[in-house]
């Protein structure tokens, strides 16, 4: 043993460190850490972009008002600061969007994941991604011009703007998302748990929904989870397609504005730095950062489970 | 032979139909994605293929659709595209091999670090337009000029880049580090001279696709001030416009022949996006090494 530890360990009176301080590589880290600090810097001042005129914002318009107001009309006079018909708006359109994306997302995933050859998969799988890859302007042109028609050559009595054309459409777009993550979770779970079922006697639709589904449930809701935090967060398709009224309605035939919609129709506009309109904009906006950021942690979190559980 | 369906049984019809019908579901729900794809490109195709012509390349914004092209929004797209190149990538490399290279991953802040990327990563884009609206348009008084645009979506696409370029350099094997170690290289040399070097075809790969994601991106850049009506060629701290920022231009106004123009403008931002995204795939097939 002696001898071993004298062939490999190291020589006496040979030392491994630098005989120098190498000045020039601390400088390296400090540079690369700099690059990562930019990254810290975006979300401290996302927060203090959205902070600052919000609290000044809400030093005139009582925060009660705000949230449970039902009329949105900040730059009519009288002015009117109500949330909720923005609120409502994004729900609406975010629920259409749902209604879509998680049950055509979550068989897609079943599908790839579970009937799918691998050579298909390989190639289906990335082909849906495209759908991902499409510019949401596109997505807007596409729910304004030809399926808002669409819906009403079938006899769906629909405004020119409104969020069900716009809802379907973001739907479909977010089927990869739902898919995608869906897949992963899909695919993570233990071989052995589907052989044992098949074994049992189980068939394929068994083993999917009684086995698969449940064993990767933590990871299907996290991209439900992502999906309701990206359509919330969608801008151009809305603003497109859903129109810019601000109402108080559960009707998807209607036009709807969108708490993503009004932020972007304010900042076009010219509105005066300072001015209580160019406060909504920020108010708004931190509303929406707020509800997204719960979102996003809690499908984090989920992620991370299931890749706990399994891997 | 006949012995073994005989102990396991054959299924119930209703059993086999249920099976079927399941498939059929499953199937069609895959489909659907590709119908409205489908759909999608015929429509655009049919509506701009009229306009589709020189004038759409090489003139500016006009009145009148026939004379209307996206000659400095197509600029404006391109410049972009060269400023993030120069700003995006060095950083989202950078931090990815700060985090991969350097990092103490006991330490909190370096696990701060890696939930804020991550979390950034799922902020609405619109929400980084409001970032750009408050800081680099009225806080600094950059104005509303392509700059503050390039730098919006340089943070925009940041976390896409740093998560990209950190798969690359993991997928390094450490045996080649931990060669050149042996060899006396001090820790920055094994990095650029061995590590970047063979994860370059990843991040190459992984930046192009965030590069094309940003100039498909279109709401950020409303509330920066893309919108004003911009007839000159763009330049870096002057007025500007994007391919994107056009076609909504377009879509909103009254007339019906701006649709169709929208849907030319359309197919040459989707033609853009298609070449960056075959340079990707071509890329990765080509010099990715699996090790």
């Amino acid at each position: 043993m002696a001898t071993r530890e004298a062939a490999y360990g190291p020589q006496p009176g040979i030392r491994l460190r630098a005989e120098s301080r190498r000045w020039s590589e601390d400088v390296v880290k400090g540079v690369l850490a700099l690059c990562a600090l930019v990254s810290v810097a975006t979300t401290v001042g996302i927060v203090i972009a959205l902070l600052e005129p919000s609290i000044e914002f809400f030093g005139e318009v009582s925060v009660v008002d705000f949230f449970s107001g039902t009329t949105w009309a900040p730059l009519f006079v009288p002015s009117s600061f109500g949330v909720l018909p923005l609120l409502a708006g994004t729900l609406n359109v975010t629920a259409v969007a749902c209604l879509v994306a998680m049950p055509l997302g979550l068989a897609a995933a079943i599908f790839l994941s579970e009937y799918a050859r691998p050579r298909v998969r390989q190639i289906l799988k990335p082909s849906l991604e495209v759908l991902a890859g499409i510019p949401t302007v596109v997505f807007g042109f596409f729910a304004l011009t030809f399926f808002t028609p669409l819906l009403q050559d079938v006899g769906i009595d629909v405004n020119v703007f409104n969020a069900l054309s716009a809802g379907i459409v973001m739907g479909v777009m977010l089927i990869p998302t739902v898919a995608s993550i869906s897949e992963d979770a899909m695919a993570a779970v233990p071989r052995e748990l589907r052989d044992g079922a098949y074994a049992l006697g189980g068939s394929r639709l068994q083993v999917s929904t009684r086995i698969v589904v449940p064993a990767a449930i933590s990871g299907i809701v996290a991209s439900f989870v992502l999906a309701i935090s990206r359509a919330i967060g969608e801008t151009m398709i809305v603003l497109i397609a859903a129109g810019g009224i601000a109402q108080l309605t559960a009707d998807s035939r209607e036009p709807m504005q969108t708490m993503t919609a009004f932020i972007a129709a304010t900042g076009i506009g010219d509105v005066p730095t300072g001015s209580i309109e160019y406060k909504t904009i920020f108010a708004v906006g931190l509303t929406l950062f707020v509800i997204t950021l719960v979102m996003n942690v809690f499908a984090i979190r989920l992620v991370r489970k299931y890749r706990e559980i399994y891997e | 032979m006949t012995a073994v369906p005989a102990i396991l049984g054959r299924r119930s019809t209703g059993e086999r139909v249920r099976g079927g019908a399941f498939y059929g579901l499953l199937v069609f729900s895959i489909t659907v994605g590709f119908v409205l794809l489908g759909t999608l490109l015929i429509d655009v195709f049919r509506k701009g293929i009229p306009f589709l012509d020189t004038v759409l390349l090489t003139e500016p914004p006009s009145a009148t659709p026939e004379k209307a092209g996206a000659r400095p929004a197509i600029l404006g797209t391109i410049y972009m595209m060269g400023l993030l190149l120069l700003m995006a990538v060095p950083v989202g490399v950078g931090t990815a091999l700060y985090l991969e290279e350097y990092a103490d991953r006991d330490r909190w802040y370096n696990r701060l670090l890696e939930i804020n990327i991550q979390n950034l990563a799922a902020v609405p884009s619109i929400v980084y337009g409001i970032l750009g609206l408050a800081f680099l348009v009225r806080g600094l008084g950059l104005g509303r000029v392509l700059l503050a645009g390039a730098m919006i979506l340089t943070l925009l696409v940041l976390p896409i880049v740093i998560v990209s370029s950190r798969e690359a350099i993991r997928a390094v094997p450490d045996s080649i580090s931990q060669g050149a170690y042996a060899l006396g290289a001090t820790q920055w040399q094994v990095i650029s001279r061995q590590v970047l070097p063979a994860a370059i075809p990843g991040i190459a790969t992984g930046s192009i696709l965030a590069l094309a994601r940003a100039i498909g991106e279109t709401a950020p850049l409303l509330l920066v001030g893309a919108l004003t009506y911009v007839a000159i060629d763009p330049t870096i701290l002057g007025q500007f416009t994007a391919l994107p920022i056009q076609i909504f231009q377009w879509i909103a106004r009254p007339q019906g022949d701006f649709k169709l123009l929208a849907a030319a403008g359309i197919i040459v931002l989707l033609a853009i996006l298609l070449v960056m995204n075959a340079g990707a795939i071509w890329l990765r097939n080509r010099y990715q090494r699996r090790w």
